[in-house]
């Protein structure tokens, strides 16, 4: 049985309150929102945390709200996000990404800030202490060396997050309150270059609210690959959002890959090359070939990398095709 | 250090001191003796251990009892009313929805939950709506059976 290591549990009432808190007890303290990425963690001591800040009883944080834009508050859970009547009319791909992190009992306690924020993964990472222990440690946690990629100096746990591509692919920001006030940044912002520092937020900084500009006459949607479809985190997300004219010219495009990097991975290039074009099968083709050449997946998912990277190509392809409402190639549900 | 806390579960409020690392799950199993919610993997991937917090379904081994302080959990043991079964224990009953059982708490309290969000779910929606929940037995079929019939029961009053 695993159980968690000891820790002091505490409830401020507001950000500012929890951010102190964080600052106060420094390396040795952590937030938790659902807790659904941090107490399994916990539990492998991946983390021990002496100290928790838990955001449940902070108000206001659970809002959603869809005026122009929309706010997201950062402990709204993804069940809630996933099942929001204008979050799915107004920003499909939001609620595609939240409706397809983990399983419902899962998506009624995680939130969408936990999402933005979960630890990177690793096949030599994510298991128990023991099986750590025995293959010896990794430099992620307890150790020093990579055993991914042992003549590296940096960590290449993989960024996982379902949403954080959608969010970036549509231009969103977020809040973070510190001690002593709060910014606001766009998401790319948020993720540091290294599967162990993948944060870029200062460590007492808690994010508060995420902000998705008005995408209106834009088209969007996020396509996950996984082994099992039920509640395996991605090996591979691609979100993708186009801005056509009357005439159906492309005047802006947003392609970005998770899962394939230790932080989300705009295809720039293939932005660029999209722009003033009809997204036709022809032109579709020759973006995916672009896309997909910035993912850089090491042998530190399940399946095999070298299909990643290729499925990489195929699914950005898929993604597009479902934009331009051709056909993706998907095989059909095998009940309805 | 303890943190005193109260948990109506089933409908009674239960007042104590618990350690912060106490999971919800070993409050209602060991605390509390009710051993009906099971503990499968303990990572929060087999839904053996789901639960009702404030009505909706919940992993809990991923809840700790400090974070339930105040609410409303149903578990298994709080789902047949006055001796008669819930109809969805009645259709896991009737439509065989289990064999050795060990997931099917969990199963129930999800299925609880989905057919309250979703009272005619289509095949495919009660199949994603269990996809937290897994069963090393049954294959399924039954379950998502049982779960179809009990909808059907639930809509027509019985
Ligand atoms: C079996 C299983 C399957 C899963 N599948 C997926 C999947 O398919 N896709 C996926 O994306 N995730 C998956 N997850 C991970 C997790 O459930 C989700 O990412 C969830 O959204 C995390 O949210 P949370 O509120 O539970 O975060 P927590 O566990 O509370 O926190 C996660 C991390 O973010 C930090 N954090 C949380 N909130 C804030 C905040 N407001 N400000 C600053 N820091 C914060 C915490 O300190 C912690 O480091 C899975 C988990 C399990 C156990
Ligand atoms: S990429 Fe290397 S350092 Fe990072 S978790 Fe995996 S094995 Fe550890
Ligand atoms: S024991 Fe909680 S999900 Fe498996
Ligand atoms: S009936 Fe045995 S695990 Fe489901």
């Amino acid at each position: 049985m695993l159980r968690l290591p000891p820790f002091r549990f505490l409830v401020p009432k507001t950000s500012r309150e929890a951010a102190s808190m964080l600052a106060d007890h420094g390396p040795d303290a952590m937030v938790v929102a659902g807790g659904t990425d941090l107490y399994p963690n916990m539990k492998r001591r991946q983390f021990e945390p002496k100290v928790l800040v838990s955001l449940r009883g902070i108000a206001d944080t659970r809002g959603i709200t869809a005026n122009g834009g929309l706010r997201l508050g950062a402990m709204a859970t993804l069940s809630a996000v996933a099942a929001h009547a204008d979050v799915i009319a107004r920003w499909p791909a939001v609620a595609k990404a939240a409706g397809l992190v983990s399983s419902p009992p899962l998506r009624n306690a995680g939130t969408i800030g936990g999402n933005l924020c979960v630890d990177t993964r690793c096949t030599y990472y994510n298991q128990t202490e023991f099986w750590r222990a025995s293959i010896g440690y990794c430099m992620k946690k307890d150790g020093h060396i990579c055993l991914v990629a042992p003549g590296s100096d940096k960590c290449w746990a993989l960024s996982s997050s379902d949403t954080a591509p959608v969010m970036i692919a549509l231009g969103a920001e977020v809040t973070l309150v510190g001690p002593k006030g709060e910014r606001r940044i766009p998401v790319p912002q948020l993720f540091g270059r290294d599967g162990i520092a993948y944060l870029a937020k200062r460590p007492e900084e808690i994010l508060t609210d995420i902000h998705v500009p008005d995408r209106a006459g834009w088209s969007m949607t996020y396509r996950k690959l996984r082994r099992r479809g039920s509640i395996d985190f991605p090996i591979l997300g691609v979100a993708a959002a186009i801005q056509r004219d009357a005439g159906g010219i492309v005047t802006d495009a947003r392609i970005v890959l998770g899962a394939v990097h230790t932080h989300p991975v705009e295809a720039t290039d293939a932005q660029e090359f999209l722009k003033g074009k009809r997204l036709d099968a022809e032109t579709i083709e020759m973006a995916a070939g672009i896309a997909y050449k910035p993912a850089r997946p090491l042998d530190n998912a399940d399946l095999s990398y070298a299909w990643r990277k290729r499925m990489a190509r195929i699914e950005v392809g898929r993604a597009l095709r479902e934009l331009a409402g051709l056909p993706t190639g998907d095989l059909p549900p095998v009940v309805a | 250090m303890k943190c005193p806390v109260t948990i109506t579960v089933n409908g009674s409020a239960h007042a104590r001191d618990v350690e912060p690392r106490l999971l919800l799950a070993h409050f209602l199993r060991e605390t509390l003796g009710l051993t009906g919610t099971n503990l499968g993997c303990d990572t929060s991937q087999c839904g053996s251990c789901t639960v009702l917090l404030d009505g909706a379904a919940v992993k809990s081994c991923t809840v700790l009892a400090v974070q339930a302080d105040g609410c409303q959990v149903t578990t298994v043991e709080g789902l047949a009313k006055d001796g008669k079964l819930h109809p969805l224990q009645d259709a896991f009953w009737e439509k065989h929805g289990l064999q050795c059982g060990f997931c099917t708490p969990g199963m129930l309290m999800n299925a609880v939950d989905l057919l309250k969000r979703n009272p005619k779910p289509t095949e495919a929606e009660i199949r994603h709506g269990i996809d937290g929940n897994l069963c090393r037995c049954t294959g399924y079929q039954n379950i998502v059976a049982s779960i179809a019939h009990a909808a059907t029961q639930m809509a027509g009053g019985k």
